[in-house]
């Protein structure tokens, strides 16, 4: 029983870390906002105190970018990839839209806008397939996904027969936990065919959300996009591996009065999209709610400018943090446990009628 | 606002990922992990049974073994049943030999007893006789003496034959 006093030890150590990182790059960047704001007041001629910020500062942090926004001395640039029809598909360094001082500028005939780039020429939206921060994100969480569920993977043929270890003891127990509690409860006899598009939608978005915990790290999992893509994802599986009991439950409910049954059909057709639409909505709010909520009481020190606020809040925030944790569990949970039960829904045989 | 508003981009490439993940995945982690994870469950599950069948093959040795040690008990029991019955049986036509010796020889006995005792009586008639017969012979010699009584017997004899 001493064994989780020394893991959870090294935990909380780790997580008031990241509340201490997140906290000095916030403060970086007010100090290094200062300089740039007497300059401008030099210029302008008039002197004005620029307000903090928080609510910018949040939304930047748990938003998408072109950049790779570490501190102010940290930006990682990334790939800009855009095809239009008049100037085919460019690709160029994220960097050129940057000034020195971090302001936006037109290249080569490209302005950002928001999360699009347009086109300066005629203001249309070109097709952005730049590698984003998202993106950046979503490339490590897959390579430590493959990376983690690979070895796990090779030492199941090493030790075959063998008692699992290490990393294997790790993942075993999820992998069944998944199997076992998600997917053949809600699926049945058909559940194999489901559980590797389970077991990996369950493991992306758990190590998406724990990733995305990590300081100076993207909000990928708490992004509409992502979530969405995956929603859409289980609403093509649930719907094209639906059978005749399942779209006769929708089109004509059996068992209700006729003239219910005409009232019941659009109920029915709307509730075969609100499905994927309550899957992407939940998963966004929550894990980027949680991002919100820690930044938020980060800023509190840089609203209060005190120290004392500041190291109450951080006390708060380590709490948060590991309540993060859990959500990041659930919500991986909840979205394979739903995606199982819609599954399991349209696959079943009729048998209550 | 910008932060509900999916990007185009970002859904391209996490559909490409994501689906490159389901297929990797599925192909080189999840098939080799569930397929040795129900490898062992089904060893596991093949041990439990097994053992279930020794611990039943052992329970039916045990009952066999006793049903055997019940016969062995009863066939000795009857074996030793039987004996003492031939014994008892022995014995009682063994006293019933004995006996019908004993009364043969009682028989026996008495027979000769029987026949010495006739013997006996026979051999005391004769002896009586011959004792009457003497006295007899002394007394007619004593009444003989005399030469009257010699005549008148005569006479007596002659007198009979003359008769005839």
């Amino acid at each position: 029983m001493r064994k989780p006093y020394f893991t959870a030890i090294p935990a909380i150590l780790a997580l008031f870390l990241i509340a201490v990182t997140g906290f000095s790059s916030l403060a970086q960047q007010t100090e290094e906002n200062h300089p740039i704001e007497q300059d401008s007041a030099v210029i302008g001629g008039h002197v004005e105190h620029e307000e903090f910020n928080a609510n910018e500062t949040i939304i930047e942090h748990v938003k998408d970018a072109p950049v790779w926004h570490f501190t102010d001395h940290l930006v990682m640039p990334l790939p800009v990839i855009v095809y239009s029809e008049e100037k085919g598909l460019e690709v160029f360094s994220s960097a050129h839209f940057y000034d020195e001082h971090h302001n936006t500028v037109e290249y080569n005939g490209y302005r950002l806008d928001g999360k699009n780039i347009v086109l300066t020429s005629t203001g249309e939206n070109v097709l952005n397939l730049s590698i984003t921060k998202n993106v950046a994100m979503l490339f490590i969480t897959a390579v430590v996904l493959v990376a983690v569920l690979l070895s796990v993977a090779s030492s199941y043929k090493k030790n075959t027969g063998k008692a699992p270890k290490g990393l294997q003891s790790f993942i075993e127990p999820v992998v069944i936990f998944v199997r076992d509690e998600i997917v053949k409860p809600n699926i049945g006899h058909h559940h194999e065919k489901y559980l590797p598009y389970i077991l990996t939608l369950f493991f992306f978005i758990l190590f998406g959300n724990l990733l995305g915990l990590l300081p100076g790290s993207a909000n990928l999992t708490g992004n509409i996009a992502v979530t969405l893509t995956l929603a859409v994802l289980t609403f093509f599986i649930t719907n094209f591996s639906g059978n005749k009991a399942y779209w006769k439950h929708i089109f004509w409910t059996p068992g209700v009065p006729t003239l219910l049954r005409i009232i019941i059909l659009p109920v029915e057709i709307i509730s075969v999209f609100t499905k994927p639409f309550a899957l992407t909505i939940r998963l966004f709010v929550a894990i980027t709610a949680g991002h919100i909520v820690i930044l938020s009481l980060v800023c509190m020190a840089f609203i209060f400018h005190s120290y004392v606020v500041g190291i109450g809040t951080s006390l708060i925030v380590v709490f948060i943090n590991l309540i993060e944790l859990l959500v990041a569990g659930i919500q991986a949970y909840v979205f394979a446990l739903f995606t199982a039960l819609y599954i399991g829904m349209s696959t079943a045989e009729d048998e209550h009628h | 606002m910008d932060l509900l508003t999916p990007g185009i981009g970002l859904i391209v490439w996490q559909t490409v990922v994501f689906l490159g993940l389901v297929l990797l995945l599925g192909k080189f982690a999840w098939k080799p992990i569930l397929g040795s994870l129900k490898e062992r469950e089904d060893s596991i599950q093949q041990a439990l049974d097994s053992a279930e069948k020794a611990k039943q093959e052992m329970a039916s040795l045990k009952s066999d073994n006793e049903k055997l040690l019940k016969e062995a008990r009863e066939e000795r029991d009857k074996i030793l049943r039987d004996a003492r019955s031939v014994s008892n049986k022995l014995q009682e036509e063994a006293q019933v030999n004995a006996k019908k010796a004993a009364d043969k020889i009682i028989a026996d006995a008495k027979a000769i007893i029987n026949t010495e005792k006739q013997a006996a009586l026979n051999d005391v008639k004769a002896q009586v006789a011959q004792f009457s017969l003497e006295i007899a012979e002394k007394l007619v010699r004593k009444n003989l003496a005399e030469d009257k009584s010699q005549k008148e017997l005569t006479e007596s004899l002659i007198k009979d034959l003359k008769l005839n």
